[in-house]
C-alpha cells in the first residue's frame, strides 16, 4: 500500500519525512551529487558561477517541458511529440519573426503550440488513440514539417530583443532562463497543488472511472493537459530558438526522454495520480548537473551517456517503493 | 479431537502491526471435510488470520500445522506446497484465455515436441469438471464467462493443483442466487472429497445454510468456535457485534412523512437494460430496488446519473424534465450515486481522505479555481465526525482504511454534496453488522430530512429494514413494486421483530423468485 502522502494535503505526521525517504530521494540525491562534484572537480571549475549559471541555461527548456509533462504524467498519459514540437516552433518563430516581427513572432509559436495540442488533444480523447501513439507520431509530424518549411536549413533570427527575453539575455549575471523557469515552476507547483484543476488532472490519473462518477469531465481534463504539454514544448522551442539566434529543426530533438526522466526522478509516477512540480525541476537541474560533471570530468561523450544512464536509472530504483 | 484428522491446526496466533494488536493468541482448527465458516466484523481479524494460513504474514507466536505437517516457512508459495488455496474475492483468472488454459496456467501440459498442447489440456480439464460435476466447457473464454462460473472455474483449478484446504473469501457477494447453488453444491461434493473449507461471508443466511461449524472473531480474539447448531442467528449477531442490540431486526422502522413527487422515472431505457422503468420517488420515501445479479439494477442507476446514455424516457426532477448527460449534470441537480464497486467506481485509493470527500463537490470548496484547503478540511471533518470514520488522519491515503470506513468515506463524499436525491449501490457491501445498522439509520434519518432514495441491495433484510417500497427488476424490467406492508405476516406478534424480519424476507424472496421463469438464467447475465 502506498504511504506516500497524497496530493493536496500537508504531512501531518513527523515521521513520514523519515518513512517517505524514497519519495524525497531526488532531494537527497541532488545533495549528494552536488557535493561529489564540488569536491572532486572543484579545481576544473564546477563551483564557478559562471558554470553553475551554464547548468541552468542547459536545463532551461528541459525544465519548461518537464513541467508540463508532470500534468501530463499525472493524469495517466504521456506526450513523446514535446521535442519535435520545439524544433518545429523555433523554426516558425524564426520565419514569422522574419515576416513580420517579434510580435508576428511569438504569436506563431504560440500557435504552433496550440494548433498541435489540439491536434493530439482531439485524437487522444474524441477518437480514442492512447496518448502514447498520438503523441509518436505527432514526434515524427513535427519533425517533418520543421524539416520541409525550413529545407532542412537552420533559419537565423536578427532580433536583440527577442533574442534577449527568450532565453539569450541576462540581468547582470543571472539569465532570464532562470527566470522563465522559476515563473513557470511557481505557477505549475501553485496549479498543480491547489487549483481545481490540479486536482481533477490527480484524480483523473489516480483513478480515471472514479473520477468519472465524481462529475469529473475526464476527457476535458486529458484534453487541456495535452494543450499545456504542446503550449510548453512550443516555449521551449522559442528559448531554443532565443538562445541560439535561429531555428532549426534539430533543437529540442530526444528532448522527450530527459523531460520524461526528470519528472519520474522528481517522484511524478509514470502511471498517473501522483505529481509534482518540484521535484520535477530538481530532477531536471540533476540531469543538467550529471551532464556537466561528466564533461568537466573530460569523459568521452559515449562514456558519459552510460554514466549518466546508470545515475538514472540508480536514482528511479531508489525512488521506487518497496512491496 | 484425533490431530490427524485436522486439516488446519493454528494455535495460539498471534500478530501485531505497528502499534495495532491485530491478532491474540487466536486458535483456528478445521477438519478435513468440513465446511467451517469464520465469522466477525471488520478489523476482527478474519484477513490477518486468512492472511497468515496464506503465508502472506508471518505470526509473532503460534505454530500453524497443516495435515500434521508444522509450517516452518511463511510463503504463499509454501502454503501452497502445503495444500492451501485461496480463492479471492477479485479474480486471479485471465480473461483472455480460455478455461482450460487458465486451469493449466504454468503447468501447461506439452506434445512431444515441446510445444502447448491445449487438446490435451482441455481433455485433462474436462475430467476434472466432470468429476467435480461442473458444468463449464473448457474450451470457452473466461471473458465469457459469467461471475459464478469463473468462480467455480478458480475452484476447479485450485483442486486441480492438489489443494486440500480452500479459504473462500466472500465467495458469493457476486453471485446471482442459482450461482450460489451451484457453489454450495461444489463445496459440498469437495467437503464429501475430504477437503477442509474455510467460508468467510457477511451473509448469516448462507453460512447458516452451508457450514457445519463456525469460529467468530472479534477485535482480533477468538469468541468462539462451536457447530452452527449452537448458533442461532441472533447468538451470532451477539457474538460479532459484542452487544445485544446489533441485529437489523432490532431496528425500528419509523415511517417518515411522504411528501410530493421528488423524482420521477417515465419509460427510462438505456442500451440493454434497463427497459422502460417507470417509477416515482417520493420526498422521504426510501425505494429500494431488489433483483437478482445481472437484472439491471445498477445499469439503471449508471443511467439516472448520467453514466450510461439515455436512450428512450424521461427523468424528472421536482415535476421538471432533467437532461443527464453526464455525471456533472446530475450532481448539479442534486443528484449523487454511491456506486457499486467502491475501489474502481467509488475512491480513488492512494489519495487522502480528503481529498476523496471533497472530489464531488471542488468547485464548492474553493474559490474560483482556487480550491480552500482550510474548506476542504472543514468538510472532511464535518463527515469523519457525522459518520463516524476511522482514519488516521485526513492525510492518510485511503487504502490504508479498512473496507467498512471506506465505504463510509463514499458515503460521506456524497453527503459533502447536500444531496436532494440519493441513489445507493449496495450502499452496504462488505461492511460489518455494526456499520450496516449506521447506514441504514442515515438513510432513514437523510429520508426524515424529505430527501429521495433510490436504494439498490442484494441483502434483502437490509431492503426490508430500510425501505418504504421495494421494487423488483427482472431482466432489465420493473416487474413489480411491493409495498413495506404488505410484506409483513400479520400471524407474527410486532413484539418479535426477528421471526417479523424472516418472514417478510421469505416472502420478499418468493415474489423475486416468482419472476423467474425456468430457464431464464443463463439470458441473465
Amino acid at each position: 500500500m502506498s504511504t506516500r502522502n497524497s496530493p493536496g494535503t500537508p504531512v501531518w505526521h513527523p515521521r513520514s519525512l523519515m518513512a517517505n525517504w524514497r519519495q524525497n530521494i531526488i532531494y537527497i540525491g541532488f545533495v549528494i551529487i552536488f557535493v561529489f562534484f564540488a569536491v572532486t572537480l572543484n579545481d576544473k571549475g564546477f563551483l564557478n558561477p559562471n558554470n553553475l549559471l551554464n547548468i541552468v541555461r542547459q536545463t532551461a527548456m528541459i525544465a519548461v517541458m518537464a513541467i508540463a509533462m508532470t500534468f501530463v504524467l499525472s493524469s495517466g498519459e504521456i506526450d513523446l511529440s514535446v521535442g519535435a514540437v520545439a524544433g518545429l516552433t523555433s523554426v516558425t518563430v524564426a520565419m514569422a519573426i522574419d515576416a513580420g516581427g517579434m510580435a508576428f513572432g511569438i504569436c506563431a509559436g504560440i500557435a504552433t503550440g496550440i494548433a498541435v495540442g489540439v491536434f493530439n488533444g482531439i485524437l487522444t480523447t474524441r477518437v480514442g488513440i492512447p496518448s502514447f501513439l498520438t503523441t509518436l507520431a505527432m514526434m515524427g509530424i513535427a519533425k517533418g514539417v520543421a524539416m520541409w518549411i525550413s529545407d532542412t536549413a537552420a533559419v537565423p533570427i536578427i532580433n536583440p530583443t527577442y533574442s534577449w527575453l527568450f532565453g539569450g539575455g541576462s540581468v547582470g549575471k543571472i539569465p532570464v532562463l532562470l527566470f522563465w523557469m522559476l515563473l513557470l515552476g511557481a505557477a505549475g507547483h501553485f496549479f498543480l497543488k491547489r487549483s481545481t484543476f490540479g486536482r481533477r488532472v490527480l484524480a483523473t490519473g489516480g483513478n480515471e472511472t472514479a473520477a468519472r462518477y465524481s462529475g469529473i469531465d475526464t476527457r476535458s481534463v486529458k484534453f487541456r493537459v495535452l494543450i499545456v504539454s504542446s503550449m510548453a514544448a512550443a516555449l521551449a522551442g522559442m528559448l531554443y530558438a532565443g538562445r541560439l539566434h535561429s531555428g532549426r529543426f534539430q533543437l529540442g530533438e530526444g528532448d522527450e526522454l530527459s523531460v520524461i526522466a526528470a519528472a519520474v526522478l522528481g517522484g511524478t509516477s509514470l502511471f498517473g495520480g501522483y505529481g509534482t512540480v518540484i521535484g520535477t525541476i530538481v530532477g531536471a537541474l540533476m540531469i543538467g548537473l550529471i551532464n556537466n560533471g561528466l564533461i568537466l570530468m573530460g569523459l568521452e561523450f559515449s562514456q558519459q551517456l552510460i554514466a549518466r544512464g546508470g545515475i538514472i536509472i540508480l536514482a528511479v530504483a531508489l525512488s521506487q517503493k518497496r512491496n | 479431537m484425533n490431530p490427524v484428522s485436522l486439516a488446519v491446526d493454528m494455535r495460539g496466533i498471534s500478530k501485531h502491526f505497528g502499534g495495532v494488536q491485530a491478532l491474540v493468541e487466536v486458535d483456528l482448527q478445521i477438519e478435513a471435510g468440513e465446511i467451517h465458516a469464520l465469522l466477525g466484523g471488520n478489523g476482527a481479524g478474519k484477513s490477518t488470520i486468512l492472511k497468515i494460513l496464506n503465508g502472506v504474514h508471518v505470526p509473532d507466536t503460534g505454530t500453524v500445522k497443516v495435515f500434521g505437517q508444522t509450517i516452518d516457512e511463511y510463503s504463499p508459495e509454501a502454503s501452497r506446497r502445503a495444500g492451501i488455496a485461496m480463492i479471492y474475492q477479485e479474480m486471479s483468472l485471465i480473461p483472455s484465455l480460455n478455461v482450460a488454459q487458465n486451469v493449466f496456467l504454468t503447468r501447461e501440459a506439452k506434445t512431444r515436441l515441446g510445444l502447448v498442447d491445449d487438446r490435451m489440456a482441455e481433455r485433462k480439464a474436462s475430467e476434472f469438471f466432470q468429476m467435480l460435476e461442473v458444468d463449464i466447457d473448457p474450451r470457452a473464454l473466461v471473458a465469457d464467462l459469467g461471475a459464478g462460473q469463473r468462480q467455480l472455474t478458480e475452484i476447479v483449478k485450485a483442486i486441480s493443483q492438489n489443494a486440500r484446504v480452500l479459504v473462500l473469501d466472500e465467495p458469493s457477494t457476486t453471485l446471482s442466487v442459482s450461482d450460489v447453488e451451484k457453489l454450495f453444491a461444489l463445496l459440498h461434493r469437495l467437503r464429501a472429497q475430504g477437503v477442509a473449507i474455510v467460508y468467510v461471508s457477511h451473509r448469516m443466511d448462507e453460512i447458516a445454510r452451508v457450514a457445519e461449524r463456525a469460529t467468530i472473531l472479534r477485535d482480533g480474539r477468538r469468541i468462539t468456535t462451536a457447530p452452527m447448531s449452537e448458533l442461532p442467528m441472533e447468538l451470532m449477531i451477539e457474538h460479532i457485534v459484542g452487544k445485544r442490540s446489533g441485529g437489523l431486526s432490532a431496528m425500528e422502522r419509523k415511517k417518515s412523512k411522504v411528501g410530493e413527487p421528488l423524482f420521477e422515472l417515465e419509460r427510462v431505457s438505456g442500451v440493454r437494460k434497463p427497459k422502460g422503468i417507470t417509477l416515482t420517488v417520493h420526498r422521504g420515501e426510501v425505494v429500494g430496488i431488489a433483483g437478482l445479479l445481472g437484472s439491471g439494477r445498477s445499469s439503471l442507476a449508471r443511467v439516472l446519473f448520467g453514466i450510461d446514455p439515455l436512450i428512450e424516457g424521461e427523468i424528472r426532477i421536482e415535476g421538471c424534465p432533467a437532461a443527464i448527460a453526464k455525471p456533472k449534470n446530475a450532481i448539479d441537480a442534486g443528484m449523487v450515486l454511491v456506486p457499486e464497486l467502491r475501489a474502481l467506481q467509488g475512491l480513488i485509493l492512494p489519495h487522502s481522505v480528503a481529498s476523496n470527500m471533497t472530489l464531488g463537490v471542488l468547485d464548492r470548496v474553493s474559490n474560483r479555481w482556487i480550491v480552500n484547503r482550510r474548506a476542504v478540511r472543514q468538510a472532511t471533518a464535518a463527515q469523519v465526525r457525522n459518520l463516524d470514520i476511522k482514519a488516521a488522519s485526513q492525510a492518510h491515503s485511503v487504502s490504508t482504511l479498512s473496507g467498512g470506513n471506506q465505504q463510509k468515506v463514499v458515503i460521506g463524499k456524497w453527503m459533502a454534496a447536500d444531496p436532494n436525491i440519493l441513489l445507493l449501490d449496495e450502499p452496504t457491501a462488505g461492511i460489518d453488522i455494526g456499520s450496516k445498522a449506521e447506514v441504514i439509520r442515515l438513510i432513514r434519518e437523510l429520508a426524515g430530512r424529505g430527501k429521495a432514495i433510490l436504494m439498490i441491495s442484494s441483502e434483502l433484510n437490509e431492503l426490508l429494514v430500510a425501505c418504504d417500497r421495494i421494487a423488483v427488476m427482472s431482466k432489465g424490467r420493473l416487474s413489480r413494486v411491493l409495498d413495506r406492508e404488505d410484506l409483513d405476516r400479520s400471524e407474527i406478534p410486532a413484539a418479535d421483530p426477528v421471526r417479523g424480519l424472516q418472514a417478510a424476507e421469505q416472502e420478499l424472496l418468493a415474489r423475486i423468485q416468482l419472476d423467474l421463469t425456468p430457464g431464464s438464467e443463463a439470458s441473465v447475465h
